[in-house]
């Protein structure tokens, strides 16, 4: 039970921290002190206590978008494990609905940023509804290979099936699926190669221009948002590149968070080391992430 | 690592490197994909050697790993520093649509190797070989440089070479050997007859040679 | 099964009356209330028939060779009553409202007489258990909906549309007589029962072309591709509510047949399987690539519902693979999924196009590029279209994500049970339903936003108001029975199961009791429900939260942040088309989308002179069938030969005709 509960107070309280470490590594990458860890906390505080300027063009769906965003990521949040700490909430078939309650922030988000009626925005809301549908099925790719390989259907389940004795006898199936995966968490959370969160012209953003025109309490309910959505995806790919069983609930919480601190890290040297991509080489890219992840399938045995 | 296990380690570059294949216009890049591929492809009569190792099957690997893994890539190399070009410009066929063939391909193999009865052990390691045929011959039909056609060529090989470790372990030496060595005065005298042509025509796109057929 | 014949009885003694009422008003008071009092019978009627531990039969002798009017309500034949009804109703409250303005200048008696024999024609052909009574049925169903599309039959394009509809219409049900004399002959009776019990080895010979019959025949009517064409022409021509009730129920008749005739072909076979998911998922996402090219909101409410047929044989497919493989588990799951999915779509692609004919009303057009900024004008129906939107799109807690995630499940578990090569087809069906379900987001982020979001693009839709009371309750209605369905979902897959194990009920293999041992379809059921409105309360408690915080702050209203721009205008916000831009060059070959571009001049071109225009032809069309018809027009040249206008020539035919028959019967005799 208090394992359970680990794994989704854990998230709520670290997430902005994972967060933090990547602005850390890629500033360390670029010779820079970097802002302080903590100063993350301070904003979404800082937009808490703010009011709001509205678009006079908006309507409720405008201000629906990222309460509704925020309440999808966490309930999908209560599906992801943290190392060898089980989820909140685990069946057979979880893994659709996980994927599915992402889909409906997302939604929420996207007609957001079309109610202003900003062409900007309809720009960005325009990519990130074409690159989430391409990202969407190998996602499930990645998800069924993992389900074949454990013989579960849930994520909780395809996740604490794997062990350090699996990498011995299925590494190939293994890795390919985390290198799909963790392309597929760099393409979700809008992070180098697929977008740039910290470009400085609208015309080449993605997530960041569908939320210029938020402010304050929604834009500390996205800000929020996006650092659980990171979380999700880097506990998903860690807990198969790290598997834990030591049994002993504090060190399989610490190896837990070292894994999502390290997968952030990996995400902060991934951004430093590469740059963005053309838009049109993106969904190549994405398809590379289905191709690893078909592959595993095909090689899961059977 | 079982014998599998070790066999499919062997088939994820391959199937890899047949994607990226597909997938990439730089020149440079096919060369390193097709050299890594022959390179893994060249230790895999040792993975499906049922015996101990005998010295037929060393020797073919030897030879095989340094005629794909050095003596084609250094050839190509300078044949591309000669002809100074770096991309596959305009392919008859898009890239994301040369993947999805690609995959098409390779499950096609898949399901070839199901209706032959390939036996359990080889069944993916045969689908990648027949898979990496299909991907030269994609690459040879696809493209319009010569120089893109060789390394569809060199690819098609390294699929043979597979096909052949996989279906015949320990098989006829002499054959296989046979085959890189024709391959081998192939490569060399396709880079002298690129460079020719290229130094005729100020370009090696083959589309062109169709003004010549009158 | 007397409430079920009463039902019809109202809706053709309402029908006759509506005919007798003349054109004005009297004929729509009187055609819409019979229609909706017969529906809510015929509801009663069905529900019913759907807990009923024996199907009621019905069979009385008819004259017409062959026939007798034989009706059975099976719980398949139930589950398909339900949308013919629930649509019937809604759409008949809608039309009252639609039509009122058009009392006497159109002869609404008339459209009312065809309205109800539509609905009349799809509840005889779901229960039909008589090959030729089934045909007659489905020929009443299939012609009636030409007058209905006819309404303004003084547009060019409602004709067009009308006249291939009727020929997609007819050429369908060709297909299906050959496929019923074939069986009849084979069964020695015209009894869908006594088809069912053909031998396996007589059938057998017989199976595949008997299920291609099937399939082009009830296909067309589907509207799966490449059989789609007459779809996105017929329903945005006609008049909204006969749009909502043939996308949500009159296409579903083809799915209908489809299923039918499945259980009467004996054993099934890995290969029905795997063609019915190759056309699925065709279907859904060739369906929804070419909606992302329409402009006009009907027109792309039309390409989504041959999307959402393309799910429902996706789910079919995988549903029949399974079982012919021996894995009646996952079959069960994407069998009941597909069924739960033809409910779910009925009550959202009505509503949907119950709102796009709001649209229509109010502003007199549909085209996505001129509207905008309709939700402020019309806050109903944008919060109805947009709900709908994002819960057709499969989105949690809608009710099709219920349908859709049985099928995931069914597919997924396959996946993990069947040996690869079976398996490679569990896992494209479950990739492709993702696919699907991005393309519908969208899709439909696309549509809504562009009409109902931002500011006017032009003045057309600057005075729009949401419809009258009476358009507003049948959107209401479809809108609380979807939400109904979604909170209900866990009870109505135990009213699908019957049904999908009718379909299985051919099979070899033995049911299980639930579908899996592995996942327990109702806990999976509640768990999702229960999570995903848990999601839907959280939003509501952290919006409460939301406006807490902002309680006695300054909230101030601004223009939109324009990046630095002066002067911003409504005509520069995104449009359609850019907005699907990126898919929509990602499959350019595949759509072969038209670009006309004509580039400015010079260095201060005159204002005018550059044009920039897209268009999406329907490929199949004009590539396929366009000049397949041409081809046989061609042909058909040839026999003008014959034709010489001289009587004692064609008397010649007769006779040459009757000598060579009379031969060659002879001949076979000897």
């Amino acid at each position: 039970m208090t394992a359970r509960a680990l794994s989704v107070v854990l998230p709520l309280l670290m997430a902005p921290l994972a967060f933090a470490v990547i602005h850390r590594v890629k500033a360390r990458f670029a010779g820079r002190q970097g802002k302080p860890l903590m100063q993350i906390y301070r904003d979404i505080r800082k937009c808490l206590g703010k009011g709001a300027t509205l678009s006079r063009t908006t309507t409720w769906l405008f201000r629906a978008g990222p309460t509704i965003n925020l309440a999808a990521t966490l309930a999908a949040l209560s599906f992801v494990p943290l190392g060898g700490l089980p989820a909140a909430v685990s069946f057979p078939g979880d893994i659709f609905v996980f994927a599915y309650l992402l889909a409906m922030g997302r939604f929420f988000t996207i007609m957001a940023a079309l109610d202003t009626g900003s062409s900007f925005e309809g720009m960005g809301a325009s990519r990130e509804a074409v690159y989430s549908c391409l990202a969407e099925p190998m996602l499930f790719l990645a998800l069924l290979a993992l389900a074949r390989h454990s013989g579960d259907l849930s994520l909780s389940g395809m996740l604490a099936a794997v062990s350090a004795g699996s990498w011995l006898t299925g590494a190939p199936v293994l890795a390919l699926v985390t290198v799909a995966l963790f392309l597929i968490l760099l393409a979700e959370n809008c992070r180098v190669p697929f977008d740039d969160p910290t470009t400085h012209l609208e015309l080449t953003m993605i997530h960041e221009v569908m939320v210029l025109d938020h402010g304050g309490p929604d834009f500390a309910f996205i800000e929020y948002a996006q650092t659980l959505k990171l979380w999700i995806f880097a506990a998903v790919a860690t807990s198969l590149l790290l598997p834990a069983a030591s049994g002993s609930l504090v060190w399989d919480a610490l190896w837990g968070l070292a894994g999502v601190f390290a997968a952030a890290a990996a995400v902060g040297v991934t951004e430093s080391v590469m740059a963005r991509l053309r838009l049109t080489r993106v969904p190549p890219l994405l398809a590379a992430a289905g191709a690893f992840a078909a592959l595993a399938l095909i090689l899961v045995g059977g | 690592m079982d014998m599998i296990s070790l066999a499919h380690a062997a088939v994820v570059p391959v199937i890899l490197a047949n994607l990226a294949l597909l997938a990439s216009s730089r020149l440079v890049t096919c060369i390193r994909l097709v050299a890594l591929q022959g390179a893994v492809i060249s230790v895999t009569p040792l993975i499906f050697e049922s015996g101990p190792l005998t010295v037929h099957t060393a020797v073919l690997c030897a030879v095989a790993l340094g005629l794909k893994g050095v003596v084609f890539p250094q050839l190509l190399h300078r044949t591309l520093r000669r002809v100074v070009v770096r991309h596959e410009i305009e392919p008859y066929l898009g890239y994301p649509l040369s993947i999805l063939l690609g995959i098409l391909g390779l499950l096609a193999s898949l399901w070839l190797a199901g209706r032959l009865g390939v036996p359990a052990a080889s069944y993916r390691s045969f689908a990648a070989a027949f898979a990496t045929i299909l991907t030269g011959l994609l690459l040879i039909v696809t493209r319009k440089k010569a120089f893109t056609q060789v390394m569809g060529y060199l690819a098609a090989e390294n699929g043979i070479f597979l096909l052949t470790a996989v279906l015949a372990p320990g098989g006829p030496l002499f054959i296989e050997l046979a085959i890189l060595l024709d391959v081998f005065v192939a490569v060399f005298v396709m880079g002298i007859a690129i460079h020719h042509i290229n130094r005729q025509f100020d370009c090696i796109d083959t589309d062109r040679f169709c003004s010549l057929k009158d | 099964m007397p409430l079920y014949l009463t039902a019809l009885f109202v809706l053709l003694a309402t029908a006759l009356a509506a005919l007798a009422s003349g054109r004005g008003r009297a004929a729509n008071l009187v055609g819409p209330l019979g229609c909706l009092a017969g529906c809510g019978l015929g509801l009663f009627a069905a529900v019913s028939a759907l807990t009923a531990p024996v199907p009621p039969v019905l069979r009385l002798p008819w004259s017409v060779p062959y026939g007798a009017i034989s009706l059975t309500i099976d719980p398949l034949s139930a589950l398909f009553l339900l949308p013919v009804f629930i649509l019937g109703a809604a759409a008949a409250l809608y039309g009252k409202g639609y039509l009122s303005g058009l009392a006497g200048k159109r002869h609404l008696g008339a459209h009312w007489f065809f309205f109800c024999l539509m609905v009349l024609g799809m509840a005889l052909t779901v229960c039909a258990a008589n090959a030729v009574f089934f045909l007659v049925s489905w020929e009443i169903m299939s012609l009636a909906p030409f007058f209905l599309i006819c309404l303004h039959h003084e547009e060019d394009r409602v004709r067009t549309a009308a006249r291939t509809y009727l020929f997609a219409a007819h050429l369908g049900t060709a297909f299906l007589m050959a496929f019923f004399l074939i069986l009849g002959h084979l069964a020695g009776s015209m009894e869908f029962s006594a088809m069912a019990r053909v031998a396996p080895d007589v059938l057998g010979p017989y199976a595949p072309a008997l299920f291609f019959l099937a399939l082009a025949g009830f296909g067309v009517k589907a509207g799966i591709v490449p059989l789609h064409v007459w779809l996105p022409e017929a329903h945005p021509a006609a008049p909204s509510h006969v749009s909502a009730f043939m996308s949500g129920a009159l296409i579903k008749a083809g799915v209908y047949g489809v299923l039918r005739s499945l259980t009467l072909l004996g054993p099934l076979a890995p290969w029905m399987g795997q063609t019915l998911l190759a056309i699925g998922i065709l279907t859904g996402v060739l369906g929804l690539l070419a909606g992302l090219g329409q402009g006009e909101l009907k027109r792309f409410l039309a390409f989504s519902s041959i999307e959402n047929m393309g799910i429902i044989f996706l789910g079919l497919g995988l549903g029949v693979l399974a079982a012919a493989t021996g894995h009646p588990g996952p079959a069960l799951f994407a069998l009941s999924g597909l069924l739960f999915h033809v409910i779910n779509h009925a009550l959202l692609k009505g509503l949907l196009f119950f709102g796009a004919g709001s649209v229509l009303h109010a502003v007199g057009h549909g085209f996505m590029e001129r509207l905008g900024g309709l939700s402020k004008r019309m806050p109903f129906t944008a919060g109805a279209c947009v709900l709908a939107g994002a819960a057709i799109s499969g989105l949690p807690p809608g009710n099709a994500f219920f349908g859709e995630l049985l099928i995931y499940v069914g597919g997924g578990l396959a996946a993990m049970d069947m040996p690869l090569t079976d398996a490679v087809w569990a896992w494209t069906g479950v990739a492709g339903l993702a696919f699907i379900g991005g393309l519908s987001v969208i899709g439909f982020t696309r549509a809504c936003g562009m009409v109902f979001s931002g500011e006017p693009r032009t003045a057309d839709a600057v005075n729009a108001h949401d419809p009258d009371p009476l358009m507003r309750a049948a959107m209401w209605s479809l809108g609380l029975l979807a939400l109904g369905a979604a909170l209900a979902a866990p009870f109505l897959f135990t009213a699908m199961l019957p049904a999908a194990r009718l379909l299985l009920a051919g099979q070899s293999t033995v049911l299980p009791v639930l579908p899996s041992e592995v996942v327990n379809p109702e806990t999976l059921l509640t768990a999702a429900a229960s999570l995903t409105f848990g999601a839907a309360a959280l939003a509501l408690i952290l919006a409460f939260a939301r406006s807490r915080l902002l309680a006695g702050r300054s909230v101030r209203s601004h223009g939109t942040w324009d990046c630095g721009y002066i002067r911003p205008a409504p005509r520069m916000q995104y449009t359609a088309s850019s907005y699907a831009e990126p898919m929509t060059v990602l499959f350019r070959r595949l759509l072969g989308e038209k670009r006309r571009f004509t580039p400015p001049e010079g260095l201060f071109p005159a204002t005018g002179t550059s044009r920039f225009a897209t268009e999406t032809p329907d490929r199949v069309k004009d590539d396929f069938f366009a000049p397949l018809f041409s081809a046989v027009l061609t042909a058909c040249d040839a026999l003008k030969r014959f034709q010489h206008g001289n009587l004692n020539l064609y008397i010649l035919y007769l006779l040459a005709t009757l000598v060579i028959l009379l031969a060659i019967a002879l001949g076979f005799a000897a």
